[in-house]
């Protein structure tokens, strides 16, 4: 808001010397006012103000206060008091799990390797399937059949974490005294695709399976709901398109080759640098639901790491603040990063 | 223009008919099998032969289930989670997304900016945890003792269902808002008689994700409500899962039904509201997704 100095000052050239700007006044004016102005404004407005405290305090308090509790991070290791009083120790608990080389630190990389590994098989095998399904769903002319498909594939989409769980560990759940074990472990052991014993043993208990079971769940949940926006794409093609490439002799694949993908890129585009933002922010919800002290190797993420440790009894909150603090920070940037490239890309800014 | 159909059409229709028929019933089947086995009987459940259809039906699972009191106290709360969770996060996000959505307000970059970061950035969990635990300690010195009414309050607000909201009210003309104003419309009045009617559709959308999401809620329910009696459904289906073991099977050997019946009754019984509103609000919803989504 400092007007520098040489804006006081224009050149004249009919005289050859400087002289003050008259407009200057008005932006001094401006300027010295401009408290007063703003405090004009919200009094008119004042119910426009109003109506955004609500909604502003709600994130103050629940999204914005834990991150000064974060803070936690840096303090000395000590459980009880909360963090204004806290000595701040600097970076003692990042050292400890970057570099310490003893059980909580291995624990930590692998439980970073996991995250990242996790939402990258989902962005391999979870991305390329609700394009297809979306490719199919306009191959159906008919609207009440192609309705009936998106209720059912959209279906899943509405169950809770707990019931899409609960339903995944019945169906895979080890054999027991009195019961056979989960019906979908029974068909895959039957055709021949894992052994009997591994199939009784349960297979939410062999870690082998763990990230096959969470991709496919997560097939199932998400992919036709995420079809949507692919599918809205494809019937915004204008029919023309189609009928002047089948002019030029164009069978279906060259259609999809050249009519149908290079409309929906932009689509396929930033929805995939939305997924490579999201690559750190794993559901933890549905991994805590899924996973066992059993499966830790292949399953655990820096948020189940976090709750083990800050919420449960282990190395305390300041461990646990670091290790999510390391998992956000660059999740963020990841985040900003894709943004960024999103915006030069196809001048559509996500945010 | 009729044309025949090309072979290489013809081949990507069947694929295409194929494909989603076999998606269609993978994400029905689990559903049907949660029924079918909640109804079937103890040994047809216990060695595995339920496949589709129920065997020797019998409905003492369920009925054993709505005989619990525990069972109808969950539901009890999981309704006025959702209700109240709903109508106060569609109070707080519609007001909001109005205010922000006026070229008029002082600050907007800002306010924006102060919602859009807590997209890029979360605290996580345990800060949020501890945040909570704090949260609560206030409400109970100002005597506010029931968890409940902390849950309802403190979570389930997304700041993308406000953005989605804050486009929708963008795209409602000016023009109109002016004429109002004009023929002496309060703010008040012209949010209620002008934008809410021409943005039903994104409001029943972000309702309705409100609604699911406190629905399902379970994590934040279950690590902040200590009084078992206040527990919602999610919870108490988890619950009962993770206490579910082989002793109790054995104990429950001269029931007429397998203890795994239990667990897909109370399944089947959490998402039967879900399954009877969802056909009437998926068309609805998928538009208003567009309406609102899409940001030239």
């Amino acid at each position: 808001m400092k007007a520098k100095v040489a804006d006081f000052l224009i050149f004249d050239k009919e005289t050859g010397v400087y002289r003050e700007d008259p407009e200057q006044a008005v932006r001094d004016d401006v300027e010295k006012h401009y408290w007063k102005h703003v405090a004009t404004n919200i009094a008119k407005d004042w119910r426009l103000y109003l109506m955004l405290i609500p909604m502003l305090l709600v994130f103050l308090f629940w999204r914005y206060f834990p991150m000064y509790e974060l803070l936690g991070c840096f303090k000395v290791s000590d459980n009880v008091l909360p963090v204004s009083q806290q000595l701040f120790s600097g970076f003692s608990y990042f050292k400890r799990l970057l570099f310490a080389g003893d059980g909580l630190s291995t624990d930590f990389w692998r439980a970073l390797r996991n995250t990242f590994l996790l939402s990258f098989y989902g962005l391999c095998f979870g991305f390329p399937i609700p394009i297809i399904l979306a490719l199919f769903f306009n191959e159906v002319r008919s609207n009440g059949a192609r309705s009936v498909f998106q209720v059912l594939t959209y279906l899943p989409k509405f169950m809770s974490t707990v019931v899409m769980a609960s339903l995944v560990t019945m169906l895979v759940k080890q054999g027991s005294l009195t019961t056979g074990m989960g019906i979908v472990s029974r068909f895959l052991s039957n055709l021949g695709l894992i052994s009997f014993d591994t199939a009784n043993a349960g297979l939410l208990n062999n870690p082998a399976y763990f990230r096959s079971i969470y991709q496919i769940s997560g097939i199932w949940e998400g992919a036709g709901y995420d079809s949507i926006v692919f599918f809205a794409a494809i019937i915004a093609i204008p029919p023309t398109s189609y009928e002047a490439a089948q002019i030029d002799g164009a069978d279906k694949w060259a259609q999809m080759r050249y009519v149908v993908l290079p409309s929906i890129l932009s689509t396929i585009v930033i929805m995939l640098i939305t997924r490579i933002g999201s690559l750190l922010n794993v559901g933890y919800e549905k991994v805590l639901l899924l996973y066992n002290a059993k499966t830790y190797v292949t399953a655990d993420v820096v948020s189940t790491f976090a709750h083990r440790n800050g919420m449960g009894t282990g190395a305390g909150t300041g461990i646990a603040a670091a290790a999510e603090m390391m998992n956000n920070v660059i999740g963020m940037l990841l985040v900003i990063g894709a943004n960024t490239i999103a915006r030069k890309a196809s001048n559509t800014s996500l945010y | 223009m009729k044309r025949k159909l090309e072979l290489s059409e013809l081949i990507f229709k069947i694929l295409s008919y194929t494909m989603l028929c076999i998606f269609a019933l993978c994400c029905l089947y689990p559903f049907v099998f949660a029924v079918s086995a909640a109804i079937s009987g103890r040994s047809a459940v216990e060695y595995g032969s339920v496949v589709l259809f129920p065997k020797d039906i019998q409905f003492e699972a369920f009925k054993r289930m709505f005989g619990d009191n525990m069972f109808w106290n969950a539901y009890s709360n999981t309704l006025f989670l959702t209700l109240f969770g709903t109508i106060w996060a569609m109070f707080v996000a519609i007001l909001g997304a109005y205010a922000l959505s006026k070229k008029r307000l002082l600050f907007r970059k800002f306010f924006n900016f102060f919602l859009v970061f807590t997209m890029w950035f979360s605290a996580g969990i345990v800060p949020q945890y501890l945040n909570y635990l704090a949260t609560k300690e206030v409400f109970n010195k100002m005597g506010i003792m029931d968890d409940k009414w902390l849950v309802v309050i403190a979570m389930g607000m997304a700041a993308m269902n406000i953005i989605l909201l804050r486009n929708a009210f963008e795209g409602v003309p000016s023009e109109i808002e002016e004429a109002a104003i004009v023929d002496g419309a309060t703010e008040l009045q012209v949010l209620k008689q002008v934008y809410l009617p021409m943005t039903k559709s994104t409001i029943a959308t972000v309702a309705l994700f409100f609604g699911i999401s406190r629905w399902n809620g379970y994590f934040w329910a279950r690590q902040m409500i200590s009084n078992q009696n206040e527990h919602p459904l999610q919870v108490f289906i988890r619950l009962r899962l993770e206490q579910f073991t082989d002793a109790e099977q054995m104990a429950g050997w001269n029931m007429p039904y397998a203890s795994d019946s239990v667990i897909y009754a109370l399944i089947v019984c959490s998402i039967v509201p879900i399954l009877i509103i969802y056909p009437f609000i998926q068309k609805y919803f998928a538009k208003g997704v567009n309406v609102g989504g899409v940001k030239e």
